[in-house]
């Protein structure tokens, strides 16, 4: 592998088109109603129009309701533990720059027991897409409170409703140093689209924070931002920098502190982009490192590099 | 030393360090020995693992065979330290029970040390700093005033920095040592930085090469030229953690992870460099759970990737190993033992997390468990785990420990013409109706990348699965899935090729180990034989699943001892011995397990084997502050009160 890190070329097979039929793979077992199954259909929507390389989808997640996607999807993946996703996807990401890693879960295992993870996966701003769907609650155990359930929210574990402070997960994102901070609801399937389309094309550690209605366990709770059931979906506007006096008014995403403002507004807040930067990628530092490594040796063989090496301890 | 270093009677010095006018013996006839064991005492900061390790690697660069031995304290900074060589013409297995040649820098150095040297030996001592009791006429004094002469030798401005310099060349000049190669290895040591710093080592060992050592000490040494075998390959020098990195590399490792922890750390170190030169990349990751899951996206992605860790970080990667073995993801996993349970004894020895590799996973959870028994087992177990993680597609323990991780050893240099693997990912278009999880075939991992004829992509699951990788709640799949991850293992073990018994091949005892506990098992064998004992041993690198056939080599013998570093347990047995019982259901498999956090003596394997003194050829007795049994029980107990040894972070 002296010569480069990326994979040996597959031989040339003629390539039909990706249409959703070929994506497709087990009937969901999410719950009818559940939000879950407008993100899945805008996945479909989003590898049909980008026409990826089938064999170069890679569809991960660690545990929970919306962890269940990979079955979902047929393409390469892997369902894995819970709350290690970021970690497993960053690994994937790293050696094979050449596939599309996306990485889907839920509140408990991106803001709870994988929040350390979030944050490091964010601040090395690894390349995926990370899609969070938020449903406020723990939807496979049968309710029990999450890491954004809101204060008074009474689930088996707080009978009395929860007492812990929420994470806001804009807030935790941002100052975590992810370089691609989104929010989307469900039931805007449009704007989803846009926003995973959006996170794809940004190169770093992007993540979009989904409202994802659990109508078993937490129902109409986003029914306030879905405006078919009299809600009002704010979307942020942002600077066209077209030297206009409303521009000012728009927001400007690259100011953080613009962004952190944002996600200060009260529940059900503002959808779309809030935060992103064209910081250097963990990617391409490392990348960067291996080759001016392998250009100091001469770009030797693998056995010369060894063999130099034993000579030296001789 | 075989010849041991008593000084003729007639102008022996001994009992008093100084200098016999009568003696102009620097150009005395070097007296030939083949095996001698010098022992370095001194605190951390004093550098005295870096001369040993010169010491190590000259030998090495001679041919000769050595072994070194070496503690730290886990404290950051300062608290006693040592090293130990033994360098023989032979074959050199086990550090030495005892020292031939103690260097002593401070009072307690000396104290703490003295009951290790061979009656005869020589004490070499800072006599700016200690002050022995010379009326023990057990031993030769040299007193040299070490910081004295290095201040003076450096001019004063490095304070008493190049003492383990000062002493190298005194050292270099009583065992007569190859000093052009010495000093091709200090220029090499300190190679790229300020050429002062060279310099300043050069003055350092010149100082100590010229003191006048021969008004003290009426011998010098030499060892035994070995005649190179024809066709012999070089010498290599190294420590177990830079066996094991370099193993890997040859075995076409490109990828890993990991989170430090003593004694783990070098290993990632050195991959963390190392690696980008070869195309790869290693990761210091978050925390261990990280660490393990970025390994395992490695391995998905088509790298076979290793992470690894001590006792405590090998807890916390469980889970996700676990996963790997349900999803059967090749991987390895390093374990470098230390002194257990939690932050236990960082900086100690112990073989006590075997059952942990085994066992260590929720539900029935089979992984591959090998264990290295030298530094130059750790190079080929390594090349060895990788093989087998490809071939079974499995999770692999390494199990090392820090005895092995921290000693040089050196060892003929593999030909890695011979050795190096290709880590190239498999991304060629697969057949129609490929099944990921095929219950008749042993499970093959394909990268993404890889086109699927048939357009249907496999999916790994942690969950239980269909051949297809998605979930199924089936009674049936479950058990038939369970059989297939278990039996893979089962025909690993078919290809295991069973050890060769060292020593009698029947007989009335046979000694059982595994790890590094190799070169004391073997060399107690040999003592035993020597005195008239049937006895064999057997030493197991790969430990779960065991070869088949152990039963057969079992049969000849009427005692299995096993012996390892770790408790014997709420039943009376050690960790592999319980698994042996179990397996075998042999009553007449027994254990020997100490848990001082030190390894074996030869004398302690044989007393705790036989029960009873066995005095070596020469009768020398053993010191009185050394149990010979480490259980924690009887005297023991009563030595433990009062002994008190710093003991710092982890």
């Amino acid at each position: 592998m002296s010569e480069t890190t990326t994979a040996t070329p597959p031989a040339e097979i003629p390539r039909e088109k990706l249409t959703k039929k070929a994506i497709t793979a087990d009937h969901p077992t999410w719950c009818p109603g559940c939000g879950d199954f407008a993100v899945l259909a805008s996945y479909y929507k989003v590898i049909e129009k980008r026409q990826l390389d089938h064999e170069k989808i890679v569809t991960l997640a660690g545990i929970g309701c919306s962890s269940r996607f990979p079955y979902f999807v047929n393409g390469f993946g892997a369902h894995f533990i819970h709350g290690r996703a970021v970690p497993l996807a960053s690994g994937i990401s790293l050696a094979r720059p050449d596939l599309n890693v996306f990485l889907f879960g839920g509140d408990g295992d991106g803001f709870s027991i994988g929040g350390n993870h979030l944050e490091h996966g964010a601040r090395k701003n690894i390349n995926l897409v990370y899609f969070i769907m938020d449903n406020f609650v723990y939807g496979l155990t049968k309710k029990q409170t999450s890491p954004t359930s809101p204060i008074g929210f009474k689930s088996k574990t707080d009978p009395t409703g929860a007492i812990d402070m929420p994470v806001n997960p804009m807030k935790k994102l941002i100052s975590a140093g992810a370089s691609f901070v989104a929010r989307t609801h469900a039931t805007q399937v449009n704007h989803m689209i846009q926003m995973i389309e959006r996170a794809m094309d940004h190169p770093g550690f992007s993540v979009i924070e989904c409202l994802s209605e659990c109508v078993e366990f937490f129902p109409d709770v986003f029914d306030p931002a879905d405006p078919r059931k009299g809600g009002s979906f704010e979307v942020i506007q942002e600077r066209k920098w077209d030297n206009t006096p409303e521009d000012e008014m728009r927001h400007d995403v690259t100011d953080e502190l613009a962004a952190y403002k944002l996600a200060q507004l009260p529940f059900p807040g503002v959808f779309g982009v809030f935060y992103q930067s064209d910081r250097p990628t963990k990617n391409a530092l490392e990348k960067k490192w291996i080759e001016s490594s392998r250009e100091k040796t001469g770009n030797a063989s693998d056995l010369e590099l060894l063999q130099k090496t034993f000579d030296r301890m001789k | 030393m075989n010849e041991t270093p008593v000084v003729p009677e007639s102008d022996a010095p001994t009992g008093a360090p100084t200098a016999n006018p009568a003696s102009g013996r620097a150009d005395l006839r070097p007296e030939n020995i083949n095996d001698a064991v010098i022992r370095l005492a001194g605190n951390s900061q004093d550098g005295i693992q870096s001369a040993g390790a010169f010491l190590a690697r000259l030998a090495g660069r001679s041919d000769q065979d050595v072994m070194t031995y070496m503690t730290i304290p886990s404290t950051i900074s300062g608290g006693p330290s040592l090293f130990q060589v033994r360098i023989g013409t032979g074959e050199v297995l086990s550090s030495g029970d005892e020292a031939d040649f103690l260097v002593a820098f401070y009072q307690h150095s000396y104290q703490d040390n003295i009951d290790f040297l061979k009656e005869g030996g020589v004490l070499l001592y800072d006599s700016d700093n200690v002050e022995p009791n010379l009326d023990d006429k057990r031993f030769v004094y040299v007193g040299v005033p070490i910081t004295g002469l290095t201040v003076e030798a450096l001019g004063g401005t490095a304070k008493d920095k190049g003492k383990n310099i000062f002493i190298l060349g005194l050292i270099a000049k009583i065992f007569s040592l190859d000093v052009e190669k010495l000093k091709r290895l200090i220029s090499e040591k300190f190679a790229g930085k300020d050429e002062s710093i060279v310099n300043t080592a050069m003055m350092a060992f010149q100082a100590g090469y010229a003191y006048p050592v021969g008004k003290i000490l009426s011998h010098h040494y030499q060892f035994e030229k070995v005649a190179r075998k024809p066709g012999a390959r070089a010498q290599i020098t190294m420590d177990g953690n830079q066996a094991i990195a370099y193993g890997l590399i040859a075995a076409g490792v490109r990828y890993g992870a990991g989170y430090p922890i003593t004694p783990w750390s070098s290993i990632m170190e050195i991959l963390r460099s190392e690696l980008p030169k070869y195309g790869g990349l290693f990761v210091q990751a978050e925390d261990e759970l990280g660490a393990v899951s970025l390994a395992l996206g490695f391995s998905f992605s088509g790298y076979l990737a290793v992470t690894g860790s001590a006792g405590p970080g090998i807890s916390l990667k469980t889970e996700a190993i676990g996963w790997a073995s349900m999803a059967e993801m090749p991987l390895i996993i390093c374990n470098i033992q230390r002194g257990g349970p939690s932050t236990g004894l960082p900086t100690n020895v112990e073989q006590s997390d075997l059952h942990q590799a085994i066992f260590g996973g929720h539900g029935d959870s089979p992984r591959v468990v090998l264990a290295a028994s030298t530094v130059e087992d750790c190079f080929y177990i390594a090349i060895e785990a990788a093989r087998i993680a490809r071939k079974y597609s499995t999770p692999v323990f390494i199990l090392s420990d820090t005895s092995l991780a921290t000693r040089i050893e050196a060892f003929d240099e593999p030909d890695l013409s011979k050795l190096m693997i290709d880590p190239k990912p498999d991304l060629t278009p697969r057949a129609s109706g490929f099944k990921p999880y095929d219950i008749e075939r042993i499970t093959q991992h394909v990268p993404p990348g890889a086109r699927m004829i048939d357009g249907k992509y496999p999916l790994v699951s942690g969950l239980e699965h269909d051949e297809m990788g998605h979930p199924t709640g089936s009674p049936k799949l479950h058990m038939a899935m369970t059989a297939k991850r278990r039996k893979k293992l089962q025909k690993l073990a078919e290809e295991i090729p069973v050890p060769e018994v060292y020593g009698d091949q029947k007989g009335d005892t046979l000694l059982v180990g595994w790890g590094s506990t190799y070169g004391p098992i073997h060399d107690a064998a040999k003592l035993a034989r020597e005195q008239g004992e049937k006895i064999g041993s057997l030493h197991l690198r790969h430990i779960h699943p065991l070869p088949n056939g152990l039963e057969k080599i079992f049969a000849k013998f009427k005692r299995i001892v096993v012996v390892e570093m770790n408790d014997q347990g709420v039943y009376g047995f050690g960790q592999l011995a319980t698994i042996l019982r179990a397996r075998y259901c042999e009553p007449k498999i027994e254990s020997v397990t100490k848990t001082d956090g030190l390894t074996f003596r030869v004398k302690e394997i044989l007393e705790g084997v036989f029960k009873r003194s066995f005095a070596d050829k020469k009768g020398r007795r053993d010191s009185p502050k050394r149990p010979l049994s480490g259980n924690g029980t009887g005297q023991d107990v009563d030595l433990a009160r009062a002994e008190v040894i710093p003991q710092g972070i982890g």
